[in-house]
């Protein structure tokens, strides 16, 4: 059953120096004010799954948080490049980080497979790619029934996932709509959950907007739910706030040199936010 | 009246006029995603558009900057996981064409998004494959769109990120399941299109004005011509005018929030 905490709370109950943890909102709902909450506590060593690890991971790589990532496409969607993750990458500023990198359909696959309980997700994918020859958790098995010849990776089972969602009611059940990218798989994959919302409603299903086919998460299978307002921002919710896609332009600038990151780190992450 | 054009807009447009009324289209951000709407705009308003995000059949009114702008869910018929876009409608074989860019594609048409230099000892290191490597295999066939440079068509990818034909062409040869891989490439200079044989890309049509010279310039490799070497047709006024009102939108849309 789903426990009510603050942001802070929920991070310092469910995050652990070491921890795997996967932060999902594919280019949607991106749990934007829950990494920050990760970095003013100063977590360490955590291996950071995404598929987009777009700026939210780009902040953790460069305020130390990651000692490794796991994603598929690593850049500033339209933009550019992410330069924290590339200088951590290329420079090994502030520490090096390893990455492990896979295709989108693949990590698709992998949280659908977490979420399903089995250890492994088959795929027809990496046919030519040289992926496999970077990635040993990419692999080929042979179809039992057919022989066609598929690819194999291990499903993704963090040990806490952490969503945002437009809203819960009070007893945990949580609405997620729009782009749902993986968000639903990410939850049920991992053995803690942490979904952060923009607002708290009486009864989800009382709603006028309810409808049967909704993407709901029952209260039952989340650890804690935490309410951030514009937890999204600069990322968007979809029936909220749009993205803000000039955000996304001025992150290259303040990502491309270190002293401005930090600069930036300190005045909208260290000194901002936080509830307690 | 002769019409005024800049290299970017006839590669929009050539681009465009390669997708067909009715399509299903998995569309890449960028480049593709400008080349797919304008073709909607214009000679295909019922081509399916697809973004990896889960949009499916969308209308966006604007150009997304990203693959998962809330215009896509907005405009499209329904949206879908994640999981499901990749495994039932890619996988699953509902794709006609995949329209790609990348930053670096070799001879054989594989596509490096990944880093230039050495994989552990990177010189640039790039955002990586995304959807490329199964839109790429799991498509019936993929269009590649990209400005025409050195640096970007190399004689051999860095590294495949994305299949093309292999690093000696016969990457597809014998695979079960796979689809016709890339057709056409469209760049701001010519189209070209794999050797039926030997699958290295070959230039079959210049657009206009450009010489075979700029081509070899601008290629890494000695590239061949076709021995019928076609003109691309011009853009259309209305092609441009729409083309000029989406990109005008756009703009307005991602610099005014």
């Amino acid at each position: 059953m789903a426990e009510f905490l603050s942001l802070h709370d929920a991070v310092a109950r469910y995050v652990e120096d070491g921890a795997t943890v996967a932060m999902e909102g594919f280019t949607h709902l991106i749990p934007v004010a829950a990494g920050h909450e990760v970095i003013r506590q100063g977590r360490r060593d955590l291996t950071l799954i995404r598929m987009t690890p777009d700026l939210v991971y780009d902040q953790m790589i460069g305020a130390g948080c990651a000692k490794k990532v796991i994603f598929s496409w690593g850049g500033n969607p339209g933009v550019g490049s992410l330069h924290r993750l590339r200088d951590a990458v290329e420079k090994g500023w502030p520490h090096k980080v390893e990455i492990l990198e896979h295709s989108h359909a693949a990590m698709a696959c992998a949280f659908e497979a977490g979420a399903a309980g089995l250890p492994l997700a088959v795929l027809r994918g990496y046919v030519g790619s040289e992926l496999p020859s970077v990635n040993d958790q990419i692999k080929f098995i042979e179809c039992p029934f057919t022989g066609e010849r598929l690819a194999a990776v291990p499903s993704v089972r963090p040990d806490v996932s952490i969503v945002h969602a437009q809203k819960a009611d009070r007893a945990g059940n949580v609405l997620v709509e729009g782009i749902v990218g993986v968000q639903k798989e990410a939850v049920l994959a991992a053995r803690q959950s942490i979904v952060t919302v923009e607002e708290i409603v009486d009864d989800l299903t009382t709603q006028p907007d309810y409808h049967p086919n909704a993407c709901i998460i029952p209260g039952w299978a989340v650890s804690a739910i935490a309410v951030a307002e514009k937890g999204s921002y600069p990322s968007y919710a979809h029936g909220y706030y749009p993205r803000d896609n000039r955000f996304y332009k001025e992150w290259d600038a303040i990502a491309r040199d270190r002293e401005r990151f930090k600069a930036w780190l300190e005045e909208n992450v260290y000194h901002a936010g936080g509830q307690s | 009246m002769r019409l005024e054009y800049s290299s970017s807009e006839m590669m929009s447009v050539t681009a465009a006029r390669a997708l067909e009324n009715g399509m299903t289209c998995f569309v890449g951000i960028g480049l593709p995603s400008e080349a797919a709407n304008l073709a909607r705009l214009t000679h295909a308003p019922d081509v399916v558009l697809i973004y990896e995000s889960g949009t499916l059949q969308t209308k966006p009114d604007v150009l997304p900057l990203s693959i998962g702008d809330g215009e896509l869910c907005e405009s499209a018929l329904t949206t879908v996981s994640v999981p499901e876009m990749f495994r039932y409608w890619l996988q699953g074989g509902k794709i006609d064409v995949g329209f790609l860019g990348t930053a670096q594609i070799d001879r054989y048409c594989n596509l490096n998004t990944t880093l230039i230099g050495d994989y552990h000892d990177p010189k640039v290191r790039l955002p990586g494959g995304g959807g490329a490597p199964e839109i790429a295999t799991n498509a019936g066939e993929v269009f590649i769109t990209l400005k025409h440079s050195k640096r970007a068509f190399v004689k051999d990818v860095d590294f495949v990120t994305t299949l093309g034909f292999g690093r000696d062409g016969k990457g597809r040869d014998g695979v079960p399941n796979i689809g016709r891989g890339p057709t056409r490439v469209i760049t701001d200079l010519c189209v070209m299109k794999p050797d039926p044989e030997t699958k290295e890309l070959v230039v079959v049509s210049l657009h206009p004005n450009v010489t075979r010279e700029e081509v070899i310039e601008a290629t890494g490799w000695e590239i061949r011509f076709a021995d019928v070497l076609e003109t691309t047709p011009e853009p259309s006024a209305r092609e441009l005018e729409v083309l000029r009102e989406l990109k005008a939108r756009t703009e307005r849309k991602h610099t005014g929030e």
